[in-house]
């Protein structure tokens, strides 16, 4: 298929602009609130765990209480009792750590799912235009890669964000239950560490946003280049290709390297904070023990829990940079999202029925954008039963006029009609199933022979089936298949040739039984033989409908009851053999180059 | 400093892979695919190099912190100590055997994801018959069931994964716990102190945090211990198109011609445990002989899969002769350095590369050429009129530094074929080879193209690969390829009068069937 929009300066990738990373998570948080239910018990769950996991310092803290009288003197009694709940309170902890993990993952992987469908309802539903545009590795890629890290983020993040918060705070309640004065020390450090770990924060997030960036500046650098290393090495140029994959691969390790360093730093130093606050809650601890105001295990306990407190700032950064890869996934995820579907039908478009193959194009004007118009005021009739052939260079615009008929994409001015129904009054649906379709890039999928065939025909029988691949010539060589119509065919169908694919998607378009034809005729020869297969079944299929070709065949042109001649994207001339040749304009120079 | 030791590495790792991937012949791309090539070029690397900088990050912080913290705490309390350490090991298990269990079901994933893949990729390139057939429904039915399926594999997995983190929390508050009693015998026995274990249990604590951090380091770990093996498959590969010495038995060839092609055999290996796919039209050729002249035209026609890019694909060596040998001026080309015999070269492949950059350096690919050189060679590929209108209209680079986007598409197919075709034309190379490169051209332009070529490369010996017997019919020679064997060698009259095939597929394109 030829671009349609040649002149556009850059495909629409490069253009995209980055949107904001909060606009985006407030986005993404929606489809977790899809699952609230289940996000509200996580999250209850999340609380419990944590709380109990809290618990644990506190009732050590008083086992050790039990040790404090010393030798010969200890409560083993008391110290049993604590050690004991201690044990149970760990193992609910894990438990329900575990399960809350356990539902995290359904939660996103519920998300991811609902993400893909999205997606995909968005993908087959988005114009023909999109696909000329975009690389569908790229697409592909938004399915796989993206959602993955998405899902990924949810499932870890999330809780790690809710049980860090939940310990950060409880902890330091339970500090400040053991000992107000010595949070008052701890409280000295605190600010600290928080303005700290938010300036560094601020300070990394930019650099991150970088790293992607020089990232994806490799990929896709790596992507081209190795794609054309054949090329490459056709001109010899592999050390110049060397040398400036070595410039983008510095760049992207500085890059890497510069949010890494930041980052980095951040825990040890908050550690360094948090230490220096630990030896003045130690020397003060012991001040209060000395004068007694507290015991051995309040310290201990208000110990381990300001070690609880800071153990998820250290972790800060590092869930920091994982959300903001989510953010940057998520936002390519949306962006197809944000795409303009096809537009709906009209309200009251009514099914095209029992078609008879009567088309006229009436003053049709239409360009891909509205200031570059390439066909002016088209006028064409097309009779029930009549071979309409389009010839001109590729690239000149052909398949325009077939997007045309279908509607994959609006006139801009005119009416094309079936039957005397303005097609833009029709159901898109009912007006596409009147028409067969062979295109020289063949399409067949992953699945047996048979469904290949009968895709175009709900509940097609296998008796229809065979028929049409009869009048298709291709029963034979289905028949000496291992597993004949049930035979599987291979991605991209490669286990069949060029020729076969043809001779199936016209068994396709056979069974269809639709009046109206579009034809790509097939440039690339096959074998001789099997062309000469595909000529024949091609003439069945055309007899008795409407066919509108891009032609490439002399004998397909010269049969023509109307050829339209296509360049640059506009139609120069029209009219039949005879008139054309007697012209001596663009058709007849066309025609005479074959032959010099 | 550790993450700026990882960068080093890994730049090193992936400059030496991409240098390996230039140097790879084309039986080994072959064997690797390309989407393999540029995804172990890109997210393997990152893998690993995510891997070396936690690694360095925790798995470097948190063994000082453990080991250090052990020391300590052996001086605190050597007997608490052992239980301290003695509860590493059972961590450990835990991680060895849930990952032993989970790597199965995350390739079981991966294969899930793969078949939800190939739907959308298939759907993506059927878009028009889908739309056409008003089948998105059914699709989207179709992808639904893909989608649960990877939904339902992942979980299985992840729910296995996520054993790790409570068990291994658990292994330690219990450890923490058993402190917490064995302390308290040892302090009514009266050889350890409260205050001692009081102090056990805050490194106790510290120590937890950090090995908890490297449980994060462990699923990195498996991930980028794949990758780190698909990186140096490539890197192990040995080197294939050797080249030779010089000897007596290479001159033999008669020096009078330039392009020998001496009884040629090959077929395309198809390695073990590869999933290759080959091209259509990769196919074999066999006992294949003809010679050339410099200047002379030869044109090759045959059916898809006959094996006419396998000439291309051998007489510039990206794959060696499997029997027989080809010479050029009088020496085989085994005996010439690659970069060498390859520079003689002008050539379009099918689907050639279009690289996201300027029209000029598009053309010149940093060879260096003239500006002068550059437009001869646009203005031959009748290229020259549609460059010099590219970019007009929009008031920035126009014509020549007009930039071309990736894979050239804001370019028409005939324009991206008359681009590539300016690339090998300036320069004016030794040998021209046009591989199917001419299908999107007009047959207007195509001529003119064909009289460029007659008129001002006559000291360049061309090879023309073409679908359409016009393309070719003018020229000096032409080779008839059906299933790898020469069928038919001659000019155009000869071979009507010769070759049945090359007549019928006269007629099929010429010929008035009807």
């Amino acid at each position: 298929m030829q671009q349609p929009s040649s002149n556009n300066k850059l495909p629409k990738g490069v253009l995209e602009k980055p949107k904001d990373t909060k606009s985006v998570i407030l986005r993404l948080s929606k489809y977790l609130f899809y699952n609230k239910w289940l996000l509200l018990l996580a999250v209850l769950l999340a609380i419990t765990s944590n709380l109990l996991a809290l618990v644990g310092p506190m009732l050590s803290g008083y086992a050790i209480d039990a040790i404090e009288p010393g030798v010969g003197a200890v409560n083993f009694k008391t110290v049993f009792y604590y050690t004991g709940w201690m044990i149970v309170f760990y193992l609910l902890s894990s438990v329900l750590t575990y399960n809350l993990s356990v539902l995290m993952m359904h939660i996103s992987q519920k998300v991811s799912k609902r993400l893909r469908e999205d997606l995909f309802i968005k993908l087959v539903e988005l114009p023909i235009g999109y696909f000329d545009t975009h690389q569908s590795g790229d697409l592909i890629s938004r399915f796989s890669y993206d959602i993955d890290v998405i899902g990924n983020s949810l499932s870890t993040d999330v809780v790690q964000i809710c049980s860090s918060i939940i310990t950060v705070i409880g902890a330091f309640i339970m500090m400040v239950i053991i000992s107000p004065i010595l949070v008052m020390v701890t409280l000295v450090t605190i600010p600290l560490s928080i303005l700290y770990t938010k300036y560094m924060t601020s300070k990394v997030r930019p650099l991150f946003r970088k790293r992607s960036e020089k990232l994806g500046r490799m990929n896709s650098f790596v992507e081209e280049m190795v794609t054309a290393q054949k090329t490459i090495k056709a001109y010899a140029r592999e050390n110049t290709v060397m040398d400036k994959f070595r410039i983008i691969n510095d760049e992207a390790i500085e890059a890497y390297y510069n949010a890494d360093y930041y980052s980095s730093i951040v825990g040890p130093t908050v550690n360094f904070i948090n230490n220096l606050s630990l030896s003045l809650v130690t020397v003060f601890g012991a001040l209060l023990y000395l004068f007694g105001k507290m015991t051995l295990g309040n310290i201990s306990s208000f110990v381990l829990y300001s070690r609880k407190f800071s153990g998820p700032i250290n972790e800060a950064a590092n869930i920091v940079s994982e959300l903001q890869s989510a953010a940057a996934a998520a936002e390519r995820v949306f962006r197809i999202l944000d795409e303009t579907a096809e537009k709906a039908d009209i309200p009251d478009a009514t099914d095209l029925t029992e078609v008879e193959g009567n088309v006229e194009i009436k003053e049709v004007s239409f360009g891909y954008s509205k200031d570059k118009i390439i066909i002016q005021k088209l006028n064409l009739m097309a009779k029930a039963g009549g071979l309409i052939a389009i010839v001109g260079p590729t690239g000149a615009g052909k398949t325009t006029i077939i997007n045309l008929l279908m509607r994959f994409y609006d006139v801009l001015d005119g009416i094309i009609t079936v039957d005397g129904h303005n097609i833009n009054e029709l159901t898109r649906k009912s007006l596409r199933k009147a028409y067969a379709m062979v295109l020289q890039d063949t399409w067949v999928f992953h699945g047996t022979i048979y469904e290949n065939i009968a895709y175009g025909k709900e509940n097609a029988t296998m008796e229809e089936v065979i028929e049409a691949a009869k009048a298709a010539r291709i029963h034979s060589y289905i028949m000496r298949l291992p597993e004949g119509y049930h035979t599987v065919l291979n991605e991209e169908g490669v286990n069949i040739s060029k020729g076969q694919k043809q001779l199936l998607t016209i068994a396709r378009a056979m069974l269809m039984e639709a009046k109206m034809l579009i034809l790509d005729e097939a440039t690339s020869n096959v074998d001789t033989r099997t062309e000469i297969q595909i000529q024949k079944a091609m003439r069945n299929l055309m007899h008795g409908k409407t066919c509108f070709v891009i032609a490439h065949r002399l004998s397909t042109i010269r049969n023509a009851d109307l050829i339209l001649v296509v360049d640059n994207g506009n139609i120069v001339e029209q009219g039949n053999h005879k008139d054309l040749i007697k012209k001596q304009g663009f058709y007849y120079r066309l025609y005479e180059s074959q032959f010099e | 400093m550790a993450a700026r030791v990882a960068g080093d590495a890994v730049k090193h790792i992936r400059n030496d892979l991409f240098e390996k991937i230039q140097q790879l012949s084309g039986a080994q791309v072959d064997f690797f695919s390309i989407p393999s090539l540029v995804s172990r070029m890109t997210s393997d690397t990152y893998n690993v190099h995510q891997m070396i900088g936690m690694m360095q990050r925790m798995g470097v912080r948190a063994p000082i912190i453990i080991i250090g913290g052990i020391l300590i705490t052996a001086t605190l309390d050597p007997v608490l100590t052992l239980i301290l350490a003695g509860t590493l090991p059972l961590l450990g298990m835990v991680v060895y055997i849930v990952t032993k269990k989970g790597i199965p079901l995350y390739s079981a994933g991966q294969e899930a994801t793969d078949r939800m893949v190939r739907t959308v990729r298939e759907n993506i390139s059927g878009i028009r018959v889908i739309k056409a057939l008003s089948k998105t429904d059914y699709e989207k039915d179709r992808f639904a069931e893909n989608n649960k399926a990877v939904v339902a594999r992942e979980l299985k997995a992840g729910i296995t994964m996520a054993v790790i983190k409570p068990a291994m929390n658990l292994l330690l508050n219990l450890g923490l716990t058993l402190v917490v009693i064995v302390g308290a015998y040892r302090v009514n026995d009266g050889v350890s102190e409260t205050g001692k274990i009081v102090a056990f249990l805050s490194y106790f604590t510290m120590i937890l945090n950090a090995v908890l951090g490297i449980t994060k380091v462990f699923t990195i770990l498996s991930k980028a211990g794949a990758s780190s093996k698909r990186i140096s498959e490539v890197l192990n590969e040995e080197e294939d198109l050797k080249i030779e010495e010089i000897t007596n038995s290479d001159e033999k060839s008669n020096i009078d011609y330039h392009i020998v092609f001496d009884n040629v055999s090959f077929t395309y290996n198809k390695r073990e445990k590869s999933g290759v796919k080959l091209d259509d039209d990769l196919a074999s050729i066999i006992n294949i002989s003809f010679v050339l002249k410099k200047g002379e035209a030869l044109g090759i026609i045959g059916s898809t899969g006959a094996g006419k890019t396998t000439l291309v694909n051998l007489l510039m060596r990206y794959y060696d002769v499997e029997k027989g040998a080809i010479f050029i001026n009088g020496r085989n080309i085994k005996t010439y350095p690659l970069q060498e015999l390859r520079s003689r070269f002008g050539v379009v492949f099918q689907n050639d590369s279009i690289f996201a950059d300027t029209v000029k350096e598009n053309i010149d690919l940093s060879r260096g050429l003239s500006i002068e050189q550059i437009e001869d060679g646009a203005k031959d590929a009748q290229a020259y009129d549609f460059i010099m209108q590219l970019g007009f209209g929009d008031g920035e680079d126009t014509g020549y530094e007009y930039p071309i986007a990736t894979k050239g598409l804001n370019l028409s197919g005939g324009q991206k074929q008359r681009l590539l075709i300016s690339r090998a034309l300036a320069g004016n190379p030794e040998i021209l080879i046009l591989d199917d490169s001419s299908s999107a051209l007009d047959y207007r332009t195509d001529s003119n193209l064909r009289k460029a070529m007659r008129d001002h490369f006559k000291e360049t010996t061309k090879i023309v690969i073409a679908q359409r017997i016009s393309s070719i019919m003018n020229m000096d020679h032409i080779l008839v390829l059906d299933e790898g064997q020469l069928i038919g060698y001659g000019n155009h009259e000869e071979l009507l009068q010769t070759c049945e095939i090359y007549e019928e597929i006269y007629q099929s394109q010429m010929g008035d069937e009807s």
